[in-house]
């Protein structure tokens, strides 16, 4: 009997605001310790929180691009509890009533192995606003710190530092439903969101400074049972990570529970250097965080025409982007590769329009199968999903740094649909526009690349081999098909690879069927 | 000169018939000899008041002064101030200097007023009686051997003994108005909302109200005009046009309606006091209003409610106060934990302490619903009593406070006795509302009475003509307290 995987996701995403939640001071990454530390962020006597209003914004946008109710009236509480990077004694954060309730997100599983890639929708819980803490910087001050743990291995006479810069980094937290079953699966819907975020532009995404962190509770049961006792995984900074953790922590459980045992409840660390989880506290030592309403914020009120204004300023998502596509005549493959980020879309959009501008950009027209339309869409796909993404890859290389912009793309792609030149001759072209040489018709002109396309020179040609091959022609006439291939290599060798390959085709058909 | 009012004050200066440093140096000068004795003053700083003071003169010589330009005003010591040692009573903050100033004390700065010092008051703003103080009791300038009440008992103290103008007080559970009656004079606690709590060390958040205390009604007024006023600071600051606060007094109190509640004089209210306070009444009456018996059902639940609403909060606001960034920390640990168990141990004394360990209780998981979501729904129906009240009349009168002044030491064995003192405010700071107490005589061994007046919300206007009116008709508030 099989193990059924249940995993639920909660990811802390950093708003990309200038200040922070609850006062002016700076969030810039990377400053001197303290110096993004005014009076809020130091928890200094009589200091009041005030909300910031950008980070209530990015939160609607969230909850209108997961199609999530927002609520009308939310309420800020209180979250007690002492460590020394958290000044005041509680985090302000959102609990019974949070800003964002119930939405879903649209995930693509990849294909792995005999599975076949799948699209799958994740039930998100809610969403709510918090403030993040400071920073416990161990070593460098004294001989130990107090570790990880709360109150672990804090030694009389060392000493620790204290960096609150960060304290008060508005954050997002986004809880998923116990929705997804592998580890493939959570890691998909984290990518997902990760898009999300960068895509509606609340978040940098920057998973290396903390700006998107990931917690995962991880359970295994027998199918038709209930849910197992989950553990959580604390603060997965990396997708990889995520995956290694989740697949660990799925092995562990049911390895003791193959054995007999049973699983506690509990918060766990991973250690990528071991691969290893291990736990951090369990429910016994869990704190009673005794939450309640904090009374220095008025409840949090967001009007309809709030809320409309920042719909206003919401640009078409993902999944939406992916729909158009697909009816561009691209697959659902391709679509979501393509709005993997927005820069990715937009760079195909701007390819389409540069090389087809009549049916490409305007979102509206829905072009006939294998009509012009669909054959330009599928081949800036084909060209961006392959020659680009594989030199961005083998340079290193996001799309916004491409060195190819998607207007020069879009005027070398026009050139193979106008037959000016060949697929093959293209790729050359495309070559050296990477390596900085200009403009696709200069260097067709220059490396002599133009596709011969005279329906003249080419019959000259054909006439010229057909009757250089005689006995082949007859062969081919009585029956032996297989010999055209033979013809269109010797044209094309005749007319050093230039001849227009369709054209070519059709005129020894022609000739061969005398 | 001590017996002058703000407003007195202010045209002396302004005719420079004494200049605001010497002003300021006759109240240092009468602080350093009568202080000693009644402990009003935790904070004096000479240089910075008299540079001030110094700057208010070259303000009134450049004739842009404002009504309280060059008049020294003493600041309740839970308001921070920049450059001023700033301890709420507290040992915890025994060494901290505020690096910043409070909204209430911008106001003032920018209104020119002096800031002459960091008057006493119990610990945390935890007490009735100012015994609570880490820096030591408050004596009552009528009787030294007294209370002046809590707690802003400091300022109140102050204020009857004359050592400053005027002054700030705070008020979270009754701590303006009863100090103001156990020392015989003026005090108002505004709506909630109107001054900034913005570097007001905070006691109970959703409570806590600054307000002036002073030795008259007008000059409460003038003390307003500064005080109050929206702060973006404070999310709970009203955002509300600016208001002259004098602009009533002066009008006639015919046809006012005062509403009277039964349960404010029934058991548990000193006869003296009720004498008192019912003089006070019948001179109201004398004056064109009329009296209707009104009732505020829920009076007895307030003290239960306050006890578990406002050290709740408290329990979370001074959960800051840890020994890690500033404030007191105990030199000895062994580790995280022992840090923070004995600095708060040693730093916090033990009615802060009790009060956290309630507060905590009624916030535990299992705990929550029954006390803490309790004690907000009775919260709204405390509010809603003074609803229906006003709808019968204008403004509720009564005793501030059940008895006259007692003896130090008296209720320190039993919490609930001095929390029995709060009995007639506390429901005031649950409502939101504003209330005010003023002198109106004399009680047991000539201790004064207070008269308690609470208002609907933002009358604080109105309610300031309404004791104006009485202190134009009577001169219990100018009598002032002898021998010391």
């Amino acid at each position: 009997m099989t193990w059924e995987i249940v995993i639920g996701l909660e990811v802390h995403a950093q708003l990309s605001t200038h200040s922070k939640i609850f006062s002016g001071a700076s969030i810039a990454f990377g400053a001197e310790p303290n110096t993004q530390a005014d009076a809020v962020s130091l928890a200094l006597p009589g200091v009041l929180p005030v909300l910031n209003k950008g980070a209530v914004e990015r939160a609607i946008k969230f909850g209108l691009a997961t199609g999530a109710h927002i609520a009308p009236r939310s309420v800020f509480a209180r979250k007690n509890y002492f460590y020394p990077d958290l000044p005041k004694g509680y985090q302000i954060s959102q609990f019974d009533l949070p800003v964002v309730g119930q939405g879903q997100l649209t995930i693509q599983v990849p294909a792995q192995g005999k599975q076949p890639a799948y699209e799958k929708v994740v039930r998100l819980t809610r969403a709510h606003l918090e403030e993040d803490a400071g920073k416990s910087i161990h070593g460098g001050f004294g001989e130990s710190g107090f570790g990880e743990a709360p109150f672990g291995g804090f030694a009389s006479g060392s000493c620790t530092g204290i960096d609150l810069n960060r304290a008060g980094t508005p954050l997002l937290e986004i809880v998923s439903e116990p929705d997804m079953r592998s580890a493939a699966e959570a890691v998909a819907y984290a990518k997902a969101l990760h898009t999300l975020v960068q895509w509606i532009g609340i978040c940098d995404g920057n998973m290396q400074e903390g700006s998107f962190r990931c917690d995962a509770n991880v359970s295994v049961h027998r199918p038709g049972t209930p849910f197992g006792t989950r553990r959580e995984i604390k603060n997965l900074n990396s997708f990889r990570f995520l995956e290694q953790a989740i697949n660990y922590e799925v092995q562990h459980q049911i390895a003791v529970l193959e054995d007999g045992g049973s699983i506690q409840q509990a918060t766990v660390l991973f250690d990528p250097d071991s691969g290893e989880t291990r736990v951090m506290r369990t429910k016994e030592d869990a704190h009673d965080y005794r939450y309640f309403p904090d009374p220095d914020l008025l409840p949090l009120e967001i009007s309809e025409e709030w809320k409309q204004q920042v719909a206003a300023t919401l640009p078409e998502l993902p999944h939406a982007k992916q729909a158009r596509y697909r009816e561009q005549g691209l697959s659902a493959y391709d679509a979501s590769v393509l709005t993997s980020s927005r820069a990715m879309a937009d760079f195909y959009e701007a390819v389409l329009a540069e090389c087809s501008p009549t049916d490409g950009i305007t979102p509206t027209p829905s072009p006939s199968p294998g009509g012009r339309g669909e054959q330009s869409a599928k081949m800036c796909a084909n060209w961006i999903i392959g020659e680009v993404s594989a030199q961005l890859n083998r340079d290193g290389l996001e799309i916004g740094q491409s060195p190819i912009t998607a207007q020069q793309l879009g005027g070398l792609l026009k050139r193979i649909a106008d037959g000016t030149v060949s697929n093959s001759g293209a790729k050359e072209v495309f070559r050296i526009m990477w390596a900085g040489g200009g403009e696709a018709d200069a260097i067709i002109e220059a490396k002599g690349l133009k596709q011969v396309s005279d329906a003249g020179a080419i019959e000259k040609i054909v006439d010229e081999i057909l009757a250089a091959n005689a006995d082949k022609v007859a062969e081919y006439r009585s029956g032996k098909d297989k010999l055209f291939g033979f013809f269109v290599g010797q044209a094309m060798k005749a007319s050093k690879g230039q001849a227009n390959p369709a054209q070519l085709n059709d005129i020894l058909k022609q000739k061969l069927a005398g | 000169m001590f017996e002058s009012s703000l407003k007195q004050l202010g045209n002396a200066l302004a005719a420079r018939q004494i200049s605001s440093v010497e002003l300021t140096q006759l109240y240092l000068d009468r602080i350093a000899k009568l202080n000693p004795q009644l402990n009003a003053y935790i904070t004096l700083n000479p240089e910075l008041s008299l540079a001030q003071a110094k700057a208010a003169d070259e303000r009134l010589a450049a004739g842009n002064a404002t009504a309280l330009t060059g008049i020294p005003i003493a600041q309740k010591d839970i308001f921070c101030a920049k450059g001023w040692l700033t301890t709420c009573g507290s040992k915890m903050l025994h060494n901290f200097v505020s690096p910043y100033d409070a909204h209430v004390i911008s106001q003032f700065n920018n209104a020119g007023a002096i800031n002459l010092g960091k008057t006493n008051m119990d610990e945390f703003a935890m007490g009735s009686s100012n015994e609570t103080s880490h820096y030591g009791a408050v004596r009552n300038p009528w009787d030294t051997q007294r209370v002046p009440g809590g707690s802003s008992g400091g300022t109140a103290a102050a204020v009857a003994a004359r050592l400053c103008a005027a002054a700030t007080g705070t008020d979270t559970g009754g701590s303006i108005r009863q100090p103001a009656a156990l020392c015989g004079i003026s005090g108002l606690k505004p709506t909630y909302g109107v001054c900034s709590r913005y570097g007001m060390i905070a006691f109970a958040s959703s409570l806590d109200q600054a307000g002036p205390m002073g030795r008259s009604a007008e000059d409460l007024a003038l003390m307003m005009n500064v005080m109050a006023g929206f702060d973006e600071r404070d999310s709970t600051s009203l955002p509300r046009e600016t208001e002259n606060y004098a602009r009533d007094l002066g009008k006639p109190l015919a046809g006012l309606r005062i509403g009277l509640p039964k349960e404010f004089f029934a058991e548990g209210l000193g006869g003296d006091v009720a004498q008192a306070v019912e003089a006070a009444i019948a001179e109201y009456q004398k004056l064109g209003a009329t009296v209707v018996e009104i009732s505020l059902p829920n009076t007895r639940l307030s003290i239960p409610v306050y006890y578990v609403l406002a050290p709740a909060e408290a329990s979370s606001n001074l959960s800051r106060f840890d020994g890690v960034r500033y404030g007191y920390r105990a030199p000895e640990y062994s580790d995280l934990a022992d840090m923070y168990e004995k600095s708060r141990a040693q730093g916090f004394g033990a009615e802060v302490k009790r009060r956290i360990m309630i507060g905590t209780y009624v916030l535990s998981h299992g705990y929550y619903d029954a006390y803490y979501i309790q004690a907000q729904k009775i919260r709204r129906l405390i509010a809603q009593d003074f609803d229906e009240a006003f709808k019968q009349c204008d403004v509720i009168m009564g005793p501030t406070s059940p008895s006259t002044a007692f003896k130090l030491g008296e209720k320190g064995d039993d919490p609930v006795q001095m929390y029995l003192s709060d009995i007639y405010t506390i429901a005031v700071n649950l409502a939101g509302l504003p209330g005010m107490s003023i002198p109106c005589g004399f009680g047991a061994n000539n201790m004064p009475v207070g008269l308690q007046i609470i208002g609907n919300y933002f009358d604080e206007a109105r309610m300031l003509n309404v004791a104006h009116q009485y202190q134009l008709a009577t001169d219990w508030h100018s009598r002032a307290p002898q021998g010391l």
